[in-house]
């Protein structure tokens, strides 16, 4: 039986109200827990608290409830080491050409000179980006920048991958090609694997497990568990269970998603 | 490549655009109040090698450096501070803006009897002018940061100072060279205008004293020469600052 590399017990999350609106109940409450070395999906419909629940785990905003684990430590308010996170928005910093945007990710990470530029580089050409090495940020399409920002994040090794829609911005072949590459470095590293996404086929493409998140207020109505073969890859939306797990997230999902179109659309 | 001849072009046809400009304004108002650009530039020859030109240039570029300096430290200072906190940025933004928004001549009297006449009171003058908008850019450049940078920043762990260092500055460093570069041209006529009002020395006083004399020569020649460092230094800055703004 493999270990909770997270975990969260009756976590909750209320941003304050701010000056002219009320508060919000985000999230939650919510109990996951989260298998050493799993690949591991966040569905939902939009605004359900998905990136808030990432940046709870990550430890950039405190829980309002409950507690939250990440190796078996508890994540209060500080951020731990060996989290790396791909943020939903592009996140590169323009005043750095593509090598040093993807350089800084090591920053901390103490590694001899020669070790990093090889690193960088295998980063770099893994997400496609080799050419644009010395391009800047402004010079590329959304899509790449959003690999840039992967590729940041990825030169790190972390142990526990966040990923927040990284691939909302690619087109869909790619994001197929996408999906293998992060597969593959999945399996290369070892990491646990938390990956929110939009894409119903994304996440039973990828995932050995997918949560399925009710409207805001967030919380877990349906947990599926996919039973891929560790050695897999996008060849698998072939296969028959593929469709099954697709359809059966679909069927939670509608009513839920209904429910958030319907309330803005009141709101209107 | 084709971009830089182009603008290289532009700057040229400006050039000779203000020069028959000018000289049609020299035909329709005469020699009462002006000189060709052809005259201008053979009596700055001249003036150019006396001494006394030299005497008050010199006087005029101290102070004003003195200003600069003044302006872009204490601006980024405000700047800096404000931005990175909030509540008192919101409250302080509207004042300064106030603040800017008056004529900096109804503080004179206010300067000229806490500084006297001279060198200090002309820094002063030249540094009101400047402060403000550095501070202003500084601190919208601060704000304006997007937060998932900081974010970004947080996740790898940085250290308060090197937040600062490697995320809050660099970001901010294309507004706020904005803001020094507006800056810079407030201070330099904060500066002439202070010397113009009380002093004795400087290239604003060169100028009020022509006034008093009638020398349209000399003011003619020193409108000039202020003009083209104004603009030499301003096209220099602006080359830099599309340069920084086009990363972004
Ligand atoms: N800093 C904040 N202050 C107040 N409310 C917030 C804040 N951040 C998020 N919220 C609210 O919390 C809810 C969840 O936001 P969140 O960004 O987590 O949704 P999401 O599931 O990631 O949505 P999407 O799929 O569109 O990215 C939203 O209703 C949002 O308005
Ligand atoms: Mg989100």
């Amino acid at each position: 039986m493999t270990s909770a590399h997270v975990a969260l017990k009756g976590v909750t999350k209320r941003f304050p109200a701010s000056a002219g609106g009320q508060a919000v109940h985000a999230l939650g409450p919510i109990d996951l827990s989260i298998r050493q070395g799993e690949f591991f999906a966040v569905v939902g419909p939009s605004g359900c608290g998905k990136s808030t629940l990432l940046e709870l785990i990550a430890g950039l905003t405190p829980a309002s409830e409950g507690q939250i684990e990440f190796e078996g430590r508890a994540i209060e308010n500080e951020i731990p080491d060996g989290i790396g996170v791909v943020f939903q928005e592009d996140a590169c910093f323009p005043w750095l050409s593509v090598r040093e945007n993807v350089e800084f990710g090591l920053r901390k990470a103490g590694v001899a000179p020669d070790e990093k530029a090889r690193r960088v580089r295998d980063a770099i050409a893994m997400m496609g980006l080799g050419e644009f090495a010395p391009s800047y940020p402004a010079q590329l399409s959304g899509g790449m920048r959003q690999r840039v920002c992967i590729a940041r994040t990825l030169v790190a090794k972390p142990r526990l991958l966040l990923l927040d829609e990284p691939f909302g911005a690619l087109d869909q072949q790619t994001r197929l090609l996408m999906g293998d590459e992060v597969l593959r470095l999945w399996r290369e590293i070892g990491a646990t694997v938390f990956l929110i996404t939009h894409a119903l086929d994304e996440a039973a493409m990828l995932a050995d497990r997918i949560a399925v998140m009710s409207a805001r207020p967030g919380t877990v109505i349906d947990m599926v568990e996919t039973h891929w073969p560790r050695e897999r890859d996008s060849r698998i939306v072939e296969q028959e269970s593929f469709g099954a797990t697709t359809s059966r997230l679909w069927k939670t999902l509608r009513e839920e998603s209904m429910k958030t179109m319907g309330r803005s659309a009141a709101a209107t | 490549m084709g971009d830089r001849a182009k603008s290289l072009r532009n700057t040229i046809v400006l050039i000779a655009g203000l020069l028959v400009f000018w000289q049609l304004m020299y035909a329709v108002i005469g020699e009462v109040a002006m000189r060709s650009p052809w005259q201008t530039m053979r009596y700055t020859v001249t003036l150019v090698e006396t001494d006394f030109f030299w005497v008050h240039l010199t006087n005029t570029l101290q102070a004003f450096a003195v200003a600069l300096v003044l302006s872009v430290v204490l601006g980024l200072l405000i700047g800096f501070a404000l931005g990175l906190h909030r509540l008192s940025a919101e409250a302080m933004e509207p004042m300064l803006v106030a603040l800017y928004s008056i004529p900096k001549i109804t503080l004179y009297p206010i300067i000229l009897l806490a500084f006297g006449l001279g060198m200090s009171a002309k820094i002063a003058f030249g540094a009101i002018h400047g402060i403000i908008p550095v501070a202003l850019f500084t601190l919208n450049a601060v704000r304006s940061t997007k937060p998932i940078l900081v974010k970004t920043g947080r996740v790898l762990k940085l250290s308060p100072p090197a937040m600062v260092r490697s995320i809050l500055f660099p970001a901010a460093v294309p507004e706020i060279f904005t803001g020094l570069r507006v800056g810079f041209s407030l201070t330099l006529i904060g500066t002439v205008l202070g010397e113009m009002f009380a002093a004795q020395h400087g290239l604003g006083y060169l100028l009020m004293n022509a006034i008093g004399l009638y020398n349209v020569d000399v003011i003619m020649s020193v409108t000039f020469l202020l003009v083209v460092f104004a603009a030499g230094v301003n096209g220099i800055l602006l080359a830099v600052d599309r340069r920084l703004h086009f990363r972004v």
